[in-house]
């Protein structure tokens, strides 16, 4: 009963605390490191601070850290996992009406004179102890099946790229709300106080692109230290992090103790603690030029992980090299590592574009997953692979006998998770043999995120954020825990 | 390490809330408290809004047990179990609401666990006691009652004020057993004011001058010259281009180039004309319905189409209308009222009396705009949607000399236009496009002040009457409380874009009525507004706070010192342009392409457009002011987003001041510092070889004061430092000057220009320079 109270009572506090903790770029942080003295005592205020921060995380976490490999512009379900021959058998028949039903459709399709069912051209078959279908283009996550929770049944609301997308990292289809990596670090901070809490991944694919934009990695109306950090493959992994040619760490060093002393003195005439939390940050600056491109750095990985991971993982800037810098950032601390792949958006042309897609991505992403459980890191991070939405069973454009396009379908699709307190090798939910609604255990976007707060540690209902009077949430006001899916 | 980490931030928090709950037992209500008197709208409202009116409230849908506890009649009448009343006036034991809240019974207490609003503690639950002891008396929420004019409170330092606002101010700080600062030192007085009404930082000429008069009219004669200026505008510009949520593209995915940017030359334009307020709004909400409208007119209405418009295949275009609809409701909302009523778009509203009906009167205003919900892809894209102003060379030439043209082709702006039939505005269910309900006409809220539907007609030039008619409770308050915020840095109202229920209360509702009426007594005029804050002596204090200051009063509510807060995300740019001397100080125009890392725009792309890449200007366009950087929504400009920039997707009247590693990063290694601390280095090095004197001129320029001797020693050893390893090195020196695009002046001393440079690096660093104080 007393964190609610503390929760509305203390919001501007609570959020200043939690954001000089988060993205690792805290004068708390600092101040620890500086005064070292202030924590010997350890005198009566111990039990105060456990009453008052007992609400976070609100119950024992699972999962400490996410790594979310968004395949950005929806890839096909019924190519890849769910598998439909009812499809193969109709090919070319028109989606009956009833199974259609009301759903509404893009402007792409709607229009359409027929809808023609579009049966996969890909080979299916089971793996794992849970007899987990999966086609021929993912090799390589076949055989990692019994660590995977496959969901069939994630749905949404949205039918275009840009809200779905945004409704799948914010929670809501407009834009502006904090993004999910930015609630996980106002809520539980980051582990490392060297490096950004929140980090983001950018790679893309030969498919058919959609954008992504920085939206969302938001803050929304957090503060802005909870936004997510992009980190690049070019010169600079992060913005602005490299010195300047001719400035070498002694140099800088030299400088910033210099600006330090001017800083002491307008601290001296102002008493401004503005001032001083000005310093810290350089210094934790500083320390990032050090500890990011320690971390970027690819050269010393071993050749058993090159190869695990394929050896395009050691070309920056490619989804490869994405998954082995999210496995690094991860074990580093990183509360949130999100990688988004451009290039599924197949709406012609599909079998060839899949086929791609998958080469990109199928080795790594499996090689993540079997790299954490290598390292015992598995249990304590969650990872997440899946699209915005999902593609329609019916074609769009010309159907031919080993060619066809699919349009967006928000109503059923496929996403899976790996880790973090969640069943292994098994499948939840299940649609309809056309693979078009849903017939058991539907999990809506909002379900989706209420339960991977929970495998964190957070009561979705309790991680709010009043703002413009208003507490808002991440699944707004709904979402319900999947329980079928915790271990 | 991490307990201790997380044992540190606790004390920090504890002290916190201590020092909180302190100040709110000495705040606002002490005087209430201390005659025993309560006040609805300042003691109690708070309380009931936060803790029962999700369920007692507004919303006809959520309400339990048919009880509402935020009007009277319900509150006071027998509940509907027939078991007693929820306030039984005078009687709190009696009262059903006030077991509730004592209550240590799960089942039985309120806010209910499953609420997750929490109990009320002890302080609150004997508010409400008080209240209802004296009767539970009912008011109408303070913003909703038309301000009247406040007379000018007595105090006892007769000296200190120097205009109305000073007494009022005077009257709190009494009240709490503060006293102001001393005023502050000239050179930090001219910073500051410099900055606020232009923008950029006092150059060395108006140093020298306002050092030199010591006459009494001094500083006065500075804020009229400062008034003046061009510059003045542009300054002003900033803030209203966040309300408008200004952008040079579409945003959404493909995210193409638009041009509203002629709109933005009518803003700087308006300030600089000193448009009254009232007619500044009409313009900007209904410009195209004054009668005859000229162009200008028609332009100002494109303030509400500067929202996103998605280009992406395949969307049904009525869903996006309605988004766009949903954007100007939002938009006129926060940004004129001061209100959030988007909470009404799928429900009655839970806290403020607005009901989902009241929110599609308000969105019909703006849904018989002629305007499409989609216009095609990508592929088909132009630099404006309809309805369009197409602005020719000689209506340029003209009309619209405000206009800052690249070129003489003609120019075309998204604007407002009304359809000739009226299109039904329904009640949309949940706020979904396609689950349409009951039709409604055209009406502003009636909870803030009467839309008179005989007086005024259904459209949004009633609309624009009904904003600024000196009857409206709202728009004067709110305006000069986003003034006031842009000079303090904290509104009177915290929450300047929530004045309802929920809301923060005026920390000072008697100055805030002054200003308001005040301000409207006088004919909106903005000037007269912003020259009496700056005039005032509480503006004119010092920023210095002591440890007891800041212990008593860690936000600066009293106002017993000066504004200190870190520069908004275009002044810091800026002034690191205006000091250097590289500024282009060229009024308006297209929006620029600057120094930008390299590859954010190619990473985060569908591949599609005109922007897919980033195309770097060359020469004077890397050059020019802040406000003036492209602004690509699906990847606003990095160095503004890190300094605190709105990101422009929707409106937005409040920026948070953070203060990250990041923000150290780009002043570090920005090759716009860097080339900026270059070009001035090899400038002052050029003039004159003795040290002492450019570095002095830099510090001046820079920090813009004086430096101590402390200081000079400190960077002339730096520099001497520096200069002796550049000596030994002289290719080192070359590759620390070769940094920007700025032709290098060969004829300077490298070793002299690098370590002076080095020098220069380091005061744009400093944390006073970048800082307001």
């Amino acid at each position: 009963m007393e964190k609610p109270i503390f929760e509305h009572g203390m919001n501007t506090t609570r959020r200043h605390f939690l954001s000089k903790l988060s993205l690792g770029l805290g004068s708390a942080a600092l101040g620890s490191l500086l005064i070292p003295d202030l924590f010997k005592g350890g005198s009566g205020g111990e039990a105060d601070v456990e009453t008052l921060m007992a609400g976070l995380p609100h119950f024992a976490p699972k999962a400490k850290r996410v790594i979310y490999l968004f395949q950005n512009g929806a890839p096909s379900q019924l190519d890849l996992f769910d598998y439909k021959p009812m499809l193969n058998k109709m090919h070319g028949e028109d989606l009956p009406e009833s199974i259609r039903g009301t759903q509404r459709l893009t402007g792409m399709t709607a229009n359409q004179a027929k809808f023609p069912l579009a049966g996969s051209v890909f080979n299916f078959k089971q793996y794992g102890k849970s007899g987990a279908w999966m086609s021929e283009l993912l090799p390589h996550m076949a055989s990692i099946a019994d660590d995977l929770c496959i969901i069939k049944t994630l749905n949404t609301e949205a039918i275009n790229h840009d809200p779905a997308l945004t409704f799948f990292q914010t929670g809501a289809q407009v834009g502006n709300r904090p993004s999910f990596g930015s609630w996980l670090s106002y809520g539980l901070g980051s582990e490392n106080q060297n490096l950004p809490g929140f980090c983001v991944l950018l790679s893309r694919g030969k498919g058919n692109g959609q954008g992504v934009y920085s939206k969302l990695w938001t803050n929304g109306f957090l503060d802005s230290v909870h936004q997510g950090v992009q980190f690049s493959s070019g010169e600079n992994p992060v913005l602005y992090l490299n010195d300047p040619d001719g400035m070498d760490r002694t140099q800088r060093r030299n400088m910033l103790d210099k600006v330090a002393e001017l800083n002491q003195g307008t601290f001296n005439e102002f008493g401004d603690p503005e001032i001083t939390a000005k310093v810290q940050q350089y210094e934790m600056a500083f320390r990032m030029q050090t500890a990011v491109p320690q971390i970027t750095d690819m050269s010393k990985e071993p050749e058993s992980i090159v190869k695990m991971y394929g050896p395009e993982c050691l070309v920056p800037g490619t989804y490869a090299a994405n998954c082995l810098l999210a496995r690094k950032l991860s074990e580093q601390g990183v509360r949130f590592v999100q990688l988004y792949h451009q290039g599924w958006d197949s709406h012609g042309g599909l079998p060839n574009e899949i086929k791609g897609q998958c080469l990109d991505v199928d080795q790594s992403s499996a090689a993540l997953i079997t790299d954490l459980k290598q390292r015992g890191l598995l249990d304590e991070t969650l990872v997440i692979w899946g699209g915005e939405f999902g593609r329609t069973n019916y074609c769009q454009g010309t159907l031919t006998k080993d060619n066809y396009g699919r349009d967006h379908h928000p109503r059923a699709f496929t996403v899976w998770m790996a880790g973090g307190g969640i069943k292994p090798g098994i499948v939840y939910g299940e649609t309809d043999e056309f693979g078009y609604n849903i017939v058991k255990d539907p999990v809506h976007v909002h379900d989706f995120h209420a339960t991977i707060l929970n495998q964190l540690g957070l009561d979705h209902e309790k991680l709010v954020y009043k703002h413009q009077g208003r507490r808002y949430r991440l699944t707004d006001v709904a979402g319900k825990l999947v329980k079928g899916i915790i271990a | 390490m991490k307990k201790q980490l997380f044992f540190l931030a606790t004390i920090t928090c504890l002290a916190a809330l201590f020092v909180v709950s302190c100040f709110q037992k000495n705040g606002t209500s002490k005087k209430g408290v201390d005659k025993g008197l309560v006040s609805y709208n300042f003691d109690v409202r708070p309380i009931l809004s936060d803790k029962c009116y999700a369920c007692h409230g507004p919303d006809a849908k959520k309400r339990e047990a048919g009880l509402r506890l935020d009007v009277a009649e319900s509150a006071y009448s027998k509940l509907k179990d027939g078991k007693g009343f929820a306030i039984l006036p005078g009687k709190p034991d009696e009262s059903e609401v006030y077991k509730r809240i004592t209550s240590v019974n799960p089942d039985y207490q309120m806010p209910t666990p499953e609420s997750h609003l929490g109990l009320l503690n002890e302080n609150e639950i004997n508010v409400v006691r008080k209240w209802i002891e004296q009767g539970a008396k009912y008011e109408k929420h303070w913003a909703f009652t038309a301000p009247v004019l406040p007379a000018a409170p007595e105090v006892s330092d007769k000296d200190w004020p120097r205009n109305e606002i000073d007494r009022f101010v005077l009257q709190k700080m009494e009240d709490a057993g503060l006293a102001p600062n001393e005023e502050a030192d000239k050179s930090h007085l001219l910073k500051r004011v410099a900055l606020d009404l232009t923008g950029l930082p006092p150059t060395l000429d108006l140093q020298n001058r306002f050092a030199a008069d010591k006459g009494e009219k001094a500083y006065e004669k500075i804020v009229d010259e400062l008034l003046s200026q061009k510059t003045y505008g542009e300054k002003m510009a900033i803030y209203w281009l966040d309300v408008a949520r200004y952008a040079d593209s579409y945003g959404y995915q493909d995210d193409e180039v638009r041009t509203q940017w002629p709109w933005r030359d009518w803003l700087i334009n308006a300030f600089n004309k000193n448009m009254r307020y009232d007619q500044f709004l009409t313009w900007q909400i209904a410009g195209d319905m004054l009668p005859n409208a000229n162009k200008e007119q028609i332009l100002a209405t494109a303030f509400f189409r500067n929202h996103k418009y998605t280009e992406e295949g395949g969307v049904i275009p009525e869903e996006y209308r309605i988004e766009y609809n949903i954007d100007k409701t939002k938009t006129y909302s926060t940004g004129v009222l001061g209100l959030t009523v988007e909470c009404a778009q799928c429900h009655d509203h839970k806290y403020d009396p607005i009901s989902q009906e009241d929110y599609y009167r308000l969105f019909a205003f703006f849904n018989n705009s002629k305007e499409l919900g989609f216009e095609g892809d990508i592929s088909q894209t132009k630099l404006a949607k309809n309805p369009i102003l197409r602005i020719s060379d000689q209506e340029a030439k003209t009309l619209l000399t405000f206009i800052n043209r690249p070129d003489t082709s003609s120019l075309m702006v998204s604007v407002m236009g009304d359809r000739g039939t009226l299109r039904p505005t329904h009640i949309l269910n949940r706020g979904v496009y396609d689950a349409p309900g009951r039709v409604v006409t055209a009406s502003a809220l009636p909870s803030v002040m009467k839309f008179d539907t005989n007086g005024l007609p259904q459209n949004r030039m009633g609309l624009a009457k009904w904003t600024t008619s000196k009857s409206n409770p709202l728009t004067a308050r709110v305006f000069v409380n986003q003034i006031w915020q842009e000079f303090f840095g904290r509104g009177i109202v915290k929450s300047t874009g929530d004045f309802g229920m929920q809301g923060d209360l005026p920390t000072n509702p008697a100055l805030l009525d002054w200003l308001a009426v005040d301000f409207m007594n006088h004919g909106w005029d903005i000037k007269r507004l912003v020259k009496q804050i700056v005039t005032s002596a509480t503006y004119r204090q010092s920023a210095k706070v002591t440890d007891e200051k800041l212990k008593v009063d860690p936000e600066n509510i009293y106002l017993s010192r000066g504004p200190r807060y870190r520069l908004p995300a275009e002044l810091v740019r800026d002034m690191v342009l205006s000091t250097s001397g590289l500024l282009v100080p060229k009024i308006g125009g297209p929006s620029v392409k600057p120094y930008q890392p390299k590859g954010l725009w190619e990473a985060a792309t569908s591949g599609r457009g005109t922007l897919k890449t980033y195309q770097q200007d060359k020469n004077d366009a890397l050059y020019r002011r802040g406000m003036y950087t492209f602004i690509k929504l699906t990847v606003p400009p990095p160095s503004m987003i890190i300094f605190d920039a709105s990101n422009r997707d929707h409106c937005e009247i409040k920026r948070s001041k953070t203060n990250t590693p990041l923000q150290a990063l780009v002043m570090l290694n920005d090759p716009t510092v860097l080339e900026a601390s270059r070009v001035l280095a090899e400038r002052l090095t050029a003039k004159s070889t003795n040290v002492e004197t450019n570095i002095k001129e830099s510090f001046q320029r820079i920090v813009c004061r004086q430096p101590t001797d402390k200081e000079v020693k400190l960077l002339t050893e730096y520099y001497n430092g520096e200069a002796s390893m550049f000596a030994k090195d002289k290719k080192h020196a070359f590759k620390v000057l070769n940094v920007g695009e700025f032709p290098r002046n060969e004829k300077v001393n490298e070793v002299q220009a690098a370590a002076l440079m080095r020098v220069i690096n380091a005061l744009y660093n400093m944390e006073e320079t970048i800082t307001k104080s």
